[in-house]
């Protein structure tokens, strides 16, 4: 199966390898056409490298990947995101001695033409707009973060790759960030949000993956789901 | 402090401008691709070779021969780093000093098949003997002047490129963290190559301004590199506008030092880069 024009994302059989050690271990994953998928799994479960794989940017990767009907494994990154496939890094990654607006237009340049621009992002998120001339270094990590949401957004995606957006800012931001993805969803923009966070995950998201070990462990829709089971397939044991 | 001394140090901070001519192309490449190209004061003597068959052949001045080759100079800057450097680029410093210690090498022996071991100069054509006479002082050549004012405007040129046009905006994303640039799909290895096809247009333009200067020979190439690195360790890393004043403390130091004893020029040069190393390890004008 290679997944219809419109599914954004069919993953299958994937393994990702760093040298002898398998990261990633036969996963299996869809994500349907306006879909919010959450990825939960511990330190070390391999989500990341999950991600890494889909931009081909994975050290050695098997299996397959597809996006809107498009074969990634024989793409390389600059195309994915032109074809609308577009990743917030872990750790935010932007381009530090950059200005905010700098660091927002590259992300425009590199992406495909469409509905979210500059201003947009400036409305959704006003303080960057206040702050878009100071190198992204000077900023908090809160508003770093909000510059690695908006960098990919303004790539105009199809699908939104987003790695622990949350990862060590003050809830009160996090909530913030979070407010963004109605508005995002808005916009026919499909996602897979990863976190550690489960409560905060699995309360934006209509499927979940618990990833253990580099694997699946559990798959389902968060209103089904029993804390107890989610917790022991996240954990193991 | 003597007139003449004045004059010798105004000469010399000429100088300093085909100096810095050299000299920028090889802080580009450090201070965007983080590579030193051994090679750099080679590729200069190969351009300058190419600059006398071809002006030579067509009956042009070096100087128009230069200008036209610009898209050829880019073409072949990005070409090399394609094919060649960016194999290397990355891990660690020791492959690229290899290989550009290799092209370096290969540079010099295939001039010295080419073009035998003679020493070479070429002709500018009037702009040579003009001068022009200053503060009812003394006489300033017209070409060490155009030469200046040439490097004032290669500068200003990639500037402008670097903080003011996209496409410098992301050549900098990719010198700031290349990893996260290909992660998010901004290929680092393209904007390494746009910028060492940068770096092989100032090539041509330094070639052309040396050639008519100075004397060359296949073997000159690393020395030309010494001056050009002292340069751009002197003014900062990083530093374009550093690297043309970098430029100019070597050359007036070569004149002063000159002026006391025939021997000195060299040794002066080397002594003053060597006491701003002291004084100020990360140069003149250091990059935040
Ligand atoms: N570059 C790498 N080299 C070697 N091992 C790695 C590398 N990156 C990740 N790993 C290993 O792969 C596993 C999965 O890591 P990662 O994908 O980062 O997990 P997660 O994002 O879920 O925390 C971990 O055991 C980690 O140590
Ligand atoms: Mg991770």
């Amino acid at each position: 199966m290679s997944g219809a024009d419109d599914e954004p994302l069919r993953v299958e059989k994937l393994n990702v390898y760093y040298g002898q050690f398998r990261a990633v271990h036969d996963i299996d994953l869809t994500v349907a056409a306006g879909e919010i998928v959450s990825v939960i799994g511990a330190n070390g479960a391999g989500k990341t490298s999950f991600l890494k794989a889909i931009m081909q940017q994975a050290d050695r990767a098997e299996g397959s990947i597809h996006a809107f009907g498009l074969n990634l494994r024989t793409m390389s990154t600059p195309q994915i995101v032109a074809a609308g496939v577009a990743l917030v890094p872990e750790g935010r990654r932007l381009f530090p001695s950059l200005t905010v607006a700098e660091n927002l237009r590259i992300g425009w340049e590199i992406g495909r033409r469409g509905s979210i621009t500059l201003d947009r992002i400036y409305s959704w998120f006003p303080v960057l707009a206040e702050r878009r001339d100071q190198p992204a270094r000077r900023l908090s990590g809160g508003q770093q973060q909000m510059v690695a949401l908006g960098r990919a957004l303004l790539a105009n995606p199809r699908l939104l790759l987003c790695d622990e957006i949350s990862l060590g800012l003050a809830p009160v931001v996090v909530g913030q960030l979070y407010d963004i993805l109605p508005k995002i969803r808005a916009e026919g923009i499909s996602m897979i949000v990863i976190e550690q966070d489960v409560v905060r995950s699995l309360a934006v998201a209509d499927r979940f993956y618990c990833f253990l070990e580099g694997a699946v462990s559990l798959v389902g829709r968060p209103q089904d789901a029993n804390r107890d089971v989610i917790m022991r397939h996240y954990f193991g044991g | 402090m003597t007139i003449d001394m004045l004059n010798q140090a105004i000469q010399g901070a000429l100088i300093g401008g085909l100096y810095a001519l050299f000299a920028v192309g090889l802080s580009l490449s450090l201070g965007v691709i983080r590579f030193i190209n051994i090679a750099h004061g080679d590729l200069i003597v190969l351009a300058s070779f190419l600059l006398m068959s071809l002006s030579g052949l067509l009956g042009l001045s070096p100087f128009v021969v230069a200008l036209f080759m610009l898209p050829l100079a880019f073409a072949a800057g990005y070409w090399l780093q394609r094919l060649l450097l960016q194999r290397v680029v990355g891990e660690s410093v020791l492959p690229v000093i290899l290989v550009t210690f290799g092209l370096s090498i290969m540079i010099q022996n295939g001039l010295l098949q080419a073009y035998g071991p003679d020493t070479h100069k070429l002709h500018g054509g009037q702009i040579e003997v003009a001068s022009v006479h200053m503060f009812g002082l003394f006489d300033i050549g017209f070409f060490p002047l155009a030469v200046f004012f040439t490097a004032i405007v290669v500068i200003a040129a990639l500037d402008i490129l670097l903080y003011r046009t996209s496409i410098g905006a992301r050549i900098r994303a990719v010198a700031d963290d290349p990893a996260a640039a290909d992660l998010i799909g901004l290929s680092s290895g393209r904007m390494y190559a746009i910028a060492m096809g940068v770096v092989g247009m100032t090539v041509m333009l330094a070639a052309s301004c040396m050639s008519v200067w100075t004397n060359f020979d296949p073997a000159i190439g690393p020395s030309r590199l010494l001056t050009a690195f002292e340069a751009v360790v002197l003014g900062g890393l990083g530093s374009l506008w550093g690297t043309l004043v970098g430029g100019m403390v070597l050359g007036i130091a070569q004149n002063l030092g000159a002026q006391m004893d025939a021997s000195w020029q060299i040794l002066a040069q080397h002594l003053i880069f060597l006491l701003v190393l002291v004084l100020r390890p990360r140069g003149l004008f250091p990059k935040a």
